[in-house]
């Protein structure tokens, strides 16, 4: 697309540049965060290191009636404030328990996206720390035909009454985080590095003319179910999500005009949201006055907690900054940091500034 | 028996009136108050009683409890008088289109019968008996001569309902139609008959089946802070050739969801009904599925988000004119809920 020229201009990242100071911590946080257990709908161990992170750097912090944690900046400017809403997702895919057999394997169901394609050999862990292998029946199919259906997990049981873990037992991958310098992969990039973007951000903005409400949902992976609750609560004049985004850059892939490195995307549509124009070109601005590299994002098939937020009450300016991220949702998810960087630099520009909605 | 009148009611999505009244002059002489709302959800009021929770504060709000139960069934709706008199019909929520052959239907408010034809085996091709007819090649007989006489008997938008009757069979098993859910609406009414030391709004609900479309309006105007659906839910327990899932068996008890399609339940009031279960030696079970959804799903997303669980009576063949449940389960179902509900006296216990 017409961006990719214009980033061009800007250095998108300077190998002989000394790193950033935040860069470190931001990558411990990073690292913490997804070697966490957070599938959907158990987004407590998430929200605990999440709480510890930021609770001396604002104002109020809630938890709402589903799991959301909300964490509230008071402006500096004079009231009536804008409330400004930024949302990245705590949870992520997961597998669910659905059947102990009599040997003590487990039958299970996808919690979100997962592709059982991305499943046989990895490992998945439970809340209590009990490690599982995903196997595959062999008899009565092809090896390339994996079907959810002819999927197990083995934990080393036995039998039904040895098995440490039960029906309804959530499980997420189980991956450790790997830094490559400038890029990153884990699981569950998706989106613990939008929360890690929020949290940077957060600790970043020094002064703001707005009510900052940094919200990290829940269950966005099964319906966007978090976003749409807190936004009711907290009721934003403007709402922007932080999440990952699919990539074109890779050998054979989709037609998609997103890469890693190139900055974080500003979506201007996906398959559940189109992003207000006023808020897609108030992004693209604090971008270009910032010299930050960034992105356009037209996506198909994926959508975001943006689109929740969007349609809450009697409607919500909203918007999306992606970080662009390979192999999503699959236990090696792949990022840039500098993207999520430059996604935090974005934001705190953007947030620093008062901002006209019309 | 109420279930057996529930059961024998006639209710597709969008057209409760007549389940709504059998549940009124049930649950009347029980509640505070009550009232139908624009959806035609039924919703009864009744209040704290007894012992208040001491260290509740005027500023917050009471602490509310919602139980839904939906009234509607799946059934038909007449879309197209054809010139021989037969009647198309459109499927109203999820229905298996190989249930729906040579089955008796009643359809609109004269309850006029009609039969779902069906070309005898003598006319078949042998490849023709493999093949799955579906909903849209069907029709119904109602024995009009002409399109006329049909349009006399029958107009557009009347709703058909399978021509079931509800019958005891087996050792304390019934078989009914629409068990999904007159067994959680029958099941409510019992629950609705004892008092609980906070608010309790027990709502029987309007278009579950069409995708919670009562549930969402009744928990909007409620804003209740924890929320329980109680439902018919799928069983699929007949012997298999594999070890897997039998989502639930008949007379195990209560079915509790951990997850469908609509809903992750709040783990909070999943372990409250299991600890409450053990502690009163009642049977319980897993819902072991996380497909379909139930009124709960859409309860939880309302305004700022409800607690939510869904607990079911496990019935067979659901969806079809005919159902078959074991009146323990539906016993315990009821027990399960009347002993768990005071444990909510204090509220939920924070994340």
């Amino acid at each position: 697309m017409a961006t990719a020229k214009k980033t061009a201009h800007f250095p998108i990242f300077d190998k002989d540049a000394p790193p950033s100071p935040r860069a470190q911590p931001a990558k411990e946080l990073a690292k913490k965060l997804t070697e966490a257990y957070g599938p959907s709908g158990h987004e407590q161990a998430v929200r605990e290191l999440l709480r510890e992170e930021i609770k001396g750097a604002v104002d109020e912090l809630r938890v709402d009636a589903l799991g959301n944690l909300i964490a509230r900046k008071k402006g500096a400017g004079p009231t009536p404030r804008k409330k400004i809403m930024l949302a990245a997702h705590m949870d992520e895919i997961g597998v669910i328990v659905t059947h102990v057999d009599e040997k003590g394997f487990l039958r299970f169901a996808p919690i979100g996206g997962v592709r059982p394609l991305t499943l046989t050999g990895q490992r998945c862990r439970f809340a209590n720390g009990v490690i599982g292998v995903f196997g595959i029946e062999k008899k009565d199919a092809s090896n390339t035909e994996i079907k959810m259906e002819r999927l197990f997990i083995d934990v080393g049981a036995t039998s039904a009454s040895d098995t440490p873990v039960g029906v309804g037992d959530a499980a997420s991958f189980w991956r450790d985080y790997v830094d490559l310098g400038d890029r990153i992969v884990a699981k569950a990039l998706d989106d613990r590095i939008g929360c890690v973007v929020l949290v940077e951000t957060l600790k970043q903005l020094k002064k703001s003319p707005h009510d900052v409400f940094f919200v990290f949902t829940v269950q966005e992976e099964v319906g966007l179910r978090g976003a749409g609750t807190s936004a009711f609560g907290v009721q934003p004049d403007l709402a922007l999500a932080v999440d990952v985004t699919d990539t074109g850059d890779t050998p054979e892939s989709n037609t998609l005009a997103v890469a890693l490195g190139k900055g974080p995307a500003i979506k201007v549509k996906d398959s559940g949201m189109l992003a207000h124009p006023a808020v897609k070109n108030l992004l693209v601005q604090a971008a270009e006055d910032a010299k930050i590299p960034y992105q356009r994002e037209v996506i198909v098939g994926i959508t975001t907690d943006a689109a929740a937020m969007q349609t809450t009450r009697e409607g919500v300016l909203t918007g999306v900054v992606s970080i662009p991220t390979r192999y999503m949702h699959t236990p090696s998810e792949m990022a840039d940091f500098a993207d999520a960087q430059n996604a935090v630099k974005l934001l705190t520009t953007l947030l620093s500034k008062p901002i006209k909605l019309d | 028996m109420l279930l057996e009148k529930l059961s024998n009611a006639r209710g597709v999505s969008g057209n409760e009136g007549e389940v709504r009244e059998i549940l009124l002059g049930a649950i009347k002489d029980h509640v505070d108050e009550y009232r139908v709302d624009a959806l035609g959800n039924l919703i009864a009021h009744k209040r704290a009683t007894g012992a208040r929770p001491e260290r509740r504060r005027a500023t917050r709000p009471p602490f509310k409890v919602m139980l839904a139960a939906h009234m509607d069934e799946v059934g038909l709706m007449i879309v197209h008088h054809e010139s021989n008199g037969h009647l198309c019909f459109a499927k109203v929520g999820g229905i298996d289109d190989r249930v729906l052959l040579s089955k008796v239907v009643l359809i609109g408010k004269d309850s006029i019968p009609g039969v779902i034809g069906v070309k005898p085996i003598h006319l078949l091709k042998p490849e023709e008996r493999k093949q799955v007819i579906d909903a849209e090649s069907l029709f119904i007989d109602i024995g009009a001569k002409s399109k006329e006489d049909a349009e006399r008997a029958v107009r557009l938008g009347d709703y058909a309902t399978f021509a079931t009757e509800f019958a005891p069979m087996g050792a304390g098993l019934v078989k009914g139609k629409a068990l999904d859910d007159r067994a959680g609406c029958a099941a409510l009414v019992e629950i609705l008959k004892r008092a609980y030391p906070f608010d309790v709004y027990g709502v029987f609900t309007a278009q579950e089946e069409v995708g919670g479309r009562g549930a969402r309006v009744a928990a909007y105007a409620i804003e209740p802070q924890c929320a329980f659906a109680l439902e018919g839910t799928i069983c699929d327990d007949t012997p298999k050739n594999k070890d897997l899932s039998p989502v639930t068996r008949l007379g195990a008890g209560p079915a509790i969801t951990f997850a469908d399609n609509s809903l992750l339940s709040d783990r909070r009031l999943v372990n409250l009904l299991v600890e409450t279960a053990k502690e009163n030696r009642i049977p319980y079970q897993f819902r072991q599925l996380t497909t379909g959804g139930s009124d709960a799903g859409r309860v939880a997303i309302t305004k700022e988000g409800v607690p939510a669980v869904s607990v079911a009576v496990p019935a067979r063949y659901i969806h079809s004119p005919v159902s078959v449940l074991n009146k323990q389960d539906f016993e315990n179902l009821v027990a399960l809920m009347t002993k768990t509900l005071p444990k909510l006296a204090k509220g939920l216990p924070p994340f």
